[in-house]
């Protein structure tokens, strides 16, 4: 094999990984994720590994306009009372650049956080830097996390309707974390949802 | 037999709109939208007609498909002739038709096919319409007898022309 053609097809090579890295964004189930440090709405920064005696997390991905966020905030605040105590408290994470999308200004959030009577912590991706490690696409976007290893055990929505609460026929988040109280395997670890494209300034 | 009825069908009310329409110029007022189960819809997701079909999925409350509204309008009006067909399926709350998806398409005029799509399963829905979906809108998918490409991200007219010929 001569020279040119080495090069030529290292250059396929690493179009090709270039291509298909570019396909597989954020952690998917099975991951280990890294833990972060983000301010919350009450000014302190909040980081997982503050919560000790948690068993792990369930990170939502949320902001305060998109409707279909809005229309799950009840059923967040309900995961975070039932859940919490049980070792797996909601930790919200606001991934809009309040520059791009109205609204979601860090003071808008202790603005919404304060009229829901939000349970958990409500923090602000400063320079969108969280997001994209988990692959967050919309609002809302869950992603259950196991402790030991913290490891992804889930992603996807928060049950099978979003828009109608009514309408509700499968909890999956509920699903998720009731397996893992449990011992036992969750069976859905992937679902989807509409929600809101995340704001970014283009 | 069969083919009596749907012409029947078709053409019995044609009789009865025919002379509305024709007396009709100002933009008329849209007083309601189709609402369709997954199952309903799927048929308008891969006809096989020789048409070229671009499919929106939007909601009034989403700014981004909003804002790029204009893009598939323009292209509805100027490619119609050209055997495209834009439709426009709004994901907007059920309960908000009357109040803001109506008013909404009266204000901005659309030409285009709007309808709703109500269907509770949005996990099954969302991944048969496109396995890469992750559900985020704006989501385009364009499709013909050449082929079917799907979109999750939002256009300009330029871009949209640009795809839409690849497809043409």
């Amino acid at each position: 094999m001569n020279f040119k053609k080495t090069i030529l097809l290292l250059l396929i090579a690493a179009t090709t990984a270039a291509f298909s890295t570019k396909l597989i964004k954020g952690y998917k189930v099975g991951d280990t994720i890294e833990d972060f440090k983000l301010k919350n709405i009450d000014n302190e920064m909040v980081s997982l590994s503050d919560y000790t005696d948690a068993k792990g997390f369930v990170i939502i991905f949320t902001c305060n306009k998109c409707p279909y966020s809005v229309a799950n905030e009840d059923r967040i605040i309900a995961l975070d009372k039932k859940y919490s105590p049980l070792g797996f408290p909601v930790i919200a994470i606001n991934p809009n650049d309040p520059k791009a999308s109205r609204g979601d200004s860090f003071k808008d959030m202790k603005v919404r956080a304060s009229e829901k009577g939000f349970t958990f912590p409500y923090l602000f991706d400063e320079g969108q830097k969280v997001y994209p490690k988990f692959g967050a696409t919309k609002t809302p976007h869950v992603y259950i996390v196991s402790k030991k290893t913290m490891k992804v055990e889930y992603i996807g929505a928060i049950d099978n309707s979003s828009r109608n609460p009514g309408k509700v026929t499968e909890k999956y988040v509920e699903d998720v974390l009731d397996a893992l109280l449990a011992g036992k395997k969750p069976i859905k670890t992937e679902t989807r949802a509409i929600g809101c494209s995340i704001k970014v300034i283009k | 037999m069969i083919k009596i009825y749907i012409y029947v069908l078709f053409f019995v009310p044609l009789l009865f709109s025919c002379k509305k329409e024709a007396v009709k110029d100002a933009p008329k007022t849209v007083t309601s939208v189709k609402s369709y189960s997954y199952k309903e819809l799927k048929p308008m997701l891969e006809r096989q007609d020789g048409k070229t079909y671009v499919i929106n999925f939007w909601a009034t409350w989403c700014a981004p498909c909003v804002k790029e509204l204009p893009a598939f309008e323009k292209l509805n009006k100027e490619y119609a002739a050209k055997n495209v067909e834009v439709i426009l399926v709004s994901l907007d709350f059920p309960k908000q038709v009357e109040k803001r998806l109506l008013p909404f398409i009266n204000k901005k005029n659309l030409q285009s096919k709007v309808i709703l799509l109500d269907d509770v399963n949005e996990d099954a829905w969302i991944k048969e319409i496109d396995s890469a979906w992750s559900g985020a809108i704006p989501a385009t998918l364009i499709y013909s007898s050449k082929g079917r490409k799907f979109y999750e991200q939002s256009f300009d007219y330029e871009l949209l022309e640009t795809e839409l010929k690849t497809l043409l």
